[in-house]
C-alpha cells in the first residue's frame, strides 16, 4: 500500500496543475497517469492557446504540456506513477491502481479526480466500419504517432475540436471533403472556422449522417439535411466518397470514480452529461474529494489548469498546508476563471455552472 | 433508415434493435437491460454505449436524460486479469 497526502488521478492539464499547486503548498502528492507520458491531451495539441497570460496564451498546447511535465518531474514532493490506471474507489477511501499487471492501493487524505473525458460516438447504420474514428483519435494518430488516417475525410461536428482537427488534416495534406454539423450554426471559434473555409472546405450546417457504406472498410457516407425537429429532409441526401469519417460530437466526463466514491451527481447537458456537484473550490459533496478539468464539466484546457490550481490549493489547505497564502492564491485563481468564462464564448459553461450550483443547493 | 443491424454496444455486439426488443419486453431501466443483455459490460465498460442507451431509455419512458437512472458503477474501471488480482498488493 502507498500513502500520500494528496492523490491526483490523471496527468492532463488539470491534474498537472493540481499536483503542482498542492505540492507548492507543502503537501506530499502522488500523481497517477494511465499513459506512459504526462500531459494528457496537451501532447497532441499543436495549435496555439488563447486563454490568459497566466495560462500560457499564444503557446502551443504541446509546449504547455512539456513545461508542466518538467515542473512536475523536478518537484520532489510529487511522486509520478505513469502507465498506471486507477481501477476503483473503495469504502476505506483507498484507490486501487494497476500498473503493468501489478495491483496496489493508495491511501490518501485528499483525492483530486482529473480523469478528463471520453469522446462521444454516433449511432447510424455501419457506424462500426473501419475508417470511422473519433476526431480526438485522429488527432492522436497524426500528431503523436505521425500516422495519417486515410486520404479523404468527412468531419462530423463543427465545434472547436472538429474544426481544428480538420485544419490539421489539411496541414497533413489530406483532403477534407466537408464538415457536417447538425446544429444550424457553427460552434467553433470564428478564427478557426474561417481558416478552414478559406482553404475551401464546405461547412454544412443542419446536416447529419444517414449511413456509412462499404464492405471491408468505409467507402462512402450518405448525409442529408435535417429540419428543425432533427428529422432528415427527404430528397436532400448526398453521397460523399470518403475513406475516413471523423466524429467530433462532444465529450462526456469520465466520472466512474466519483460515482463509486458516492459523490452526489447531476446530469447537466451544458457540462457534457453527469458531473459531480461541487463548490467553487472544486470540492465535491464528499469531503476531501475534488474534481478539476473536463471531468468536472467539459470546457477547455486553460480553464482546466486553473481549476486544477484551485483544487490543489484547497486540498492542501484542508490538510493544513499553505494556510498563510491560501486565500490570496485561490482568489486570484477564481478571478482568472471568471475572466476565461467571460463573453459569449463562456455562455454555455456559465449556464451549466449555474445549474450545477443550483442542484447543489437542492442536494444540501 | 433501418436500425436493424446498427451496432449500439461494440464490445458486446448488441444492435439498436436488440436493445429496443428488450425495452419492448418491459425492461425499462439501465440496470435491468445491462443484466439481461450485457450492454456496457465489455472492455470499454460502457464508456462508448452508455449515452446511447440513456437516450433510448429516455425516448421509451418519456423521461429526460437527467431522470434516467444509471446502473451502479463498480470497480474495476477496465479489464484486469485474474492473475493481477490474485497476485495481491505489490508490497504485501
Amino acid at each position: 500500500m502507498l500513502k500520500t497526502d494528496v492523490l491526483v488521478i490523471g496527468a492532463g492539464p488539470a491534474g498537472l496543475k493540481a499536483a503542482l499547486s498542492a505540492a507548492g503548498q507543502g503537501a506530499e502528492v502522488i500523481l497517477v497517469e494511465r499513459d506512459p507520458f504526462l500531459g494528457g491531451q496537451l501532447v497532441k495539441q499543436t495549435h496555439m492557446f488563447f486563454g490568459s497570460k497566466e495560462q500560457y496564451a499564444s503557446e502551443r498546447g504541446i509546449n504547455i504540456g512539456k513545461i508542466l511535465a518538467r515542473d512536475v518531474d523536478e518537484n520532489e514532493k510529487i511522486r509520478i506513477l505513469k502507465d498506471t490506471t486507477a481501477l476503483g474507489y473503495y469504502e476505506d477511501k483507498r484507490v486501487a491502481i494497476e500498473s503493468q499487471g501489478k495491483f496496489e492501493t493508495v491511501d490518501n487524505k485528499a483525492l483530486i479526480v482529473t480523469t478528463g473525458a471520453q469522446e462521444n460516438t454516433l449511432v447510424f447504420p455501419n457506424c462500426d466500419l473501419p475508417g470511422i474514428y473519433g476526431a480526438g483519435a485522429v488527432q492522436t494518430l497524426m500528431n503523436v504517432h505521425g500516422v495519417v488516417p486515410g486520404n479523404k475525410v468527412a468531419m462530423v461536428g463543427a465545434g472547436n475540436i472538429g474544426v481544428i482537427v480538420s485544419y490539421q488534416l489539411l496541414q497533413a495534406g489530406i483532403d477534407v471533403v466537408a464538415i457536417i454539423e447538425a446544429l444550424p450554426k457553427i460552434g467553433a471559434y470564428l478564427v478557426h472556422a474561417s481558416k478552414v473555409r478559406r482553404m475551401g472546405v464546405p461547412i454544412l450546417t443542419s446536416h447529419t449522417v444517414i449511413e456509412a457504406q462499404g464492405t471491408e472498410r468505409l467507402e462512402r457516407v450518405v448525409i442529408a439535411k435535417i429540419d428543425d425537429k432533427w428529422q432528415p429532409v427527404p430528397g436532400t441526401e448526398q453521397t460523399l466518397e470518403v475513406d475516413v469519417l471523423c466524429v467530433s460530437v462532444g465529450l462526456t466526463p469520465l466520472t466512474e470514480l466519483l460515482f463509486m466514491a458516492g459523490c452526489r451527481m447531476a446530469h447537466i447537458g451544458e457540462l457534457g452529461g453527469h458531473v459531480a456537484l461541487r463548490d467553487k473550490n472544486m470540492e465535491t459533496s464528499v469531503s476531501n474529494i475534488f474534481v478539476a478539468g473536463d471531468v468536472s464539466g467539459i470546457e477547455e484546457a486553460s480553464a482546466a489548469m486553473v481549476e486544477g490550481q484551485v483544487a490543489g490549493l484547497t486540498a492542501a489547505r484542508n490538510l493544513g498546508y499553505g494556510l498563510e497564502d491560501y486565500e490570496e492564491k485561490v482568489t486570484a485563481a477564481q478571478r482568472e476563471l471568471d475572466n476565461l468564462r467571460r463573453g459569449p464564448v463562456g455562455g454555455k459553461i456559465r449556464a451549466g455552472l449555474e445549474k450545477l450550483y443550483k442542484e447543489g443547493e437542492v442536494a444540501v | 433508415m433501418s436500425d436493424d443491424k446498427t451496432i449500439m454496444c461494440r464490445c458486446e455486439d448488441l444492435t439498436v434493435e436488440d436493445i429496443r426488443e428488450w425495452i419492448a419486453k418491459g425492461y425499462k431501466t439501465f440496470e435491468e437491460i445491462k443484466r439481461v443483455s450485457r450492454i456496457g459490460m465489455g472492455p470499454c465498460q460502457g464508456r462508448t454505449c452508455r449515452q446511447h442507451l440513456l437516450r433510448e431509455l429516455a425516448k421509451a419512458t418519456g423521461k429526460t436524460l437527467a431522470e434516467v437512472e444509471l446502473a451502479t458503477f463498480r470497480p474495476p474501471t477496465k479489464p484486469v486479469s485474474l492473475e493481477t488480482l490474485a497476485g495481491g498488493e505489490v508490497d504485501d
